[in-house]
């Protein structure tokens, strides 16, 4: 956390995540196949791919919370459990119980939970963490609100203002545009592109529109990884991954991704 | 003051009341919002071999229910994580071993079980002293444990990956709440019994949750309306001359029935 900003200069920067061989199998049904992946510091890494193609799966290796079955998981070079408090997680936005009562505030004040002890309660500066993640991701007003009360775009704001009260140096974000609309799509996009300054982001999504002008680098993940560290993706990775012809994707895609054809 | 109040058994009745409010509306919270009302029942069905077990060797029933219950509540958190059981098919199996263990084992303490349908089915006009004191003893230990770990219950409950993520002990945790779920239960049994334990814990929290959006608030609802709902049916019971723990759970469903009706004429809550 210490030398966040001192990039040296000209040194290759600081491998944040290093998945070599990794592959995940449940109950004999693979979901992921022998990924490779390297994220930097201060990268914004975008991971597309269809539905049921292990996006969640590899966030969650990433994580921790899902070992694999084979290969190696590194984050700054350590098991992932033992780097949980340096990550943000904001999960994907289906697994959470709407009816659940539980105030906005209370959501965020949960991201502090590794920074407290059990049996004490959250401490003054716990409350003014969540007070700042609040006003970072711009709903302050809304603190008192019930989370089921909630717009899906307010919702999700709460859970990344959630993942940002740990003060993380690596942000991970499981669908983060489900149930939200454009406009604050766009918003919690700007949100992204600012935070990617101090710190590094991986996203994934199924919707190709979810990778926007903001994101640095680009894979595409259907059971196997294809990533070459850029934001361009060649149109037989697309193919590869989704299984359909590129010319179908490629119209209607309100931020261009593919190399120009001509 | 009526006069009835005069009679022990009516105090001992209503001291018992006000426990079982307690312990259920703290944990039946949890339970209601978790939607863990299956796994109660399981566990409240699989105490009767306690009770069995217990009338069977001549030991205090409450005992053998506490160690019943616990061992259900354990057995319900390993089964459901560590096998290819799912969790349905775990508890009915729970369930209905339980109650037949109590069957057999009642059977084979010789006829002499006038206690049984007391705790099948309630009736807290005969609860002891000693029954008293065990359950003061079990409430201190379930609202202490929810008071020490209420942050964490709370995040494990709302998301339990995220919680995991944030280094919260969510397996361990999990059987600590089944745990305080077996305790609710055996406070419980001298009140509804067995059969109707699963009332209790879930109508106050359900009433309380119509009225109130955060946990906090629907745990304290939860107490008083479970207390209330209690002691007005013990009164009733004795007024109708009815048993007392079928009365308190046809109160609790009128109540909840009467609640829902009012906030389906009104319009729904706005967004």
């Amino acid at each position: 956390m210490e030398h966040r900003h001192s990039h040296a200069d000209g040194a290759p920067a600081q491998a944040i995540i290093r998945l070599s061989g990794v592959s995940v199998d449940y109950d004999g049904l693979s979901a992921l196949e022998d990924v490779d992946l390297t994220v930097h510091r201060n990268d914004f890494l975008g991971i597309i791919g269809p539905n049921g193609g292990g996006k969640s799966t590899l966030l969650k290796v990433m994580l921790g919370l899902v070992p694999p079955s084979r290969g190696e998981v590194r984050l700054w070079g350590e098991p992932p459990q033992r780097s949980a408090h340096r990550i943000g997680y904001v999960p994907q936005h289906s697994v959470f119980d709407r009816e659940f009562p539980i105030s906005a505030w209370d959501v965020v004040l949960m991201g502090r939970l590794s920074h407290t002890h059990l049996l004490r309660r959250y401490s003054p500066g716990d409350h003014a963490g969540a007070m700042q993640a609040l006003d970072t991701v711009g709903i302050t007003s809304l603190k008192h609100r019930p989370i089921g009360q909630l717009s899906g775009g307010q919702q999700q704001r709460v859970f990344i203002a959630r993942a940002l009260v740990r003060n993380p140096e690596l942000l991970l974000l499981d669908e983060p545009f489900a149930n939200v609309d454009t406009t604050t799509e766009e918003e919690i996009f700007r949100l992204l592109g600012q935070l990617k300054e101090r710190i590094t982001i991986v996203m994934v999504s199924h919707n190709l529109s979810a990778i926007s002008t903001y994101v640095d680098k680009v894979a595409c993940l259907n059971g196997r990884l294809y990533y070459h560290g850029s934001r361009e993706i060649p149109p037989e990775d697309i193919e590869a991954t989704y299984g359909c012809p590129v010319e179908l994707l490629a119209h209607g895609m309100p931020h261009r991704v593919l190399r120009r054809h001509d | 003051m009526p006069a009835v109040l005069g009679y022990q058994f009516m105090q001992h009745a209503l001291a018992a009341a006000v426990l079982a409010g307690v312990a259920c509306g703290v944990v039946g919270t949890y339970v209601v919002v978790r939607r863990m009302v299956f796994v109660s029942g399981g566990i409240s069905h699989a105490t009767f071999g306690g009770v069995g077990l217990a009338l069977w060797l001549g030991f205090s029933p409450i005992l053998g229910a506490v160690a019943f219950a616990l061992a259900a509540a354990m057995g319900m958190g390993v089964v459901t994580r560590r096998t290819r059981l799912s969790e349905d098919a775990g508890i009915g199996v729970l369930w209905a071993t339980g109650m037949a263990l109590g069957v057999v084992f009642a059977g084979l303490a010789a006829g002499y079980t006038p206690d049984l349908f007391s705790y099948l089915f309630g009736n807290i006009l005969t609860v002891l002293k000693s029954e008293l004191r065990m359950m003061l003893v079990l409430n201190a230990v379930i609202v202490a444990t929810v008071l020490a770990f209420y942050k964490e219950f709370q995040a494990v409950s709302f998301d339990e990956e995220f919680s995991r993520v944030a280094g919260v002990p969510a397996g361990a945790l999990q059987l600590v709440l089944l745990a305080l779920i077996a305790l609710t239960i055996v406070t419980v049994i001298r009140v509804v019994g067995i059969v109707l334990v699963i009332a209790l814990i879930t109508i106050p929290p359900s009433i309380a949750r119509q009225f109130t959006s955060t946990l906090r608030g629907m745990m304290l609802l939860a107490v008083a309306l479970a207390v209330a709902l209690s002691v007005c049916g013990i009164a009733l019971s004795y007024a109708l001359n009815v048993p007392s723990g079928a009365t308190i759970v046809l109160l609790s469903g009128a109540v909840l029935g009467l609640v829902l009706l009012g906030k389906r004429v009104r319009p729904p809550r706005p967004a």
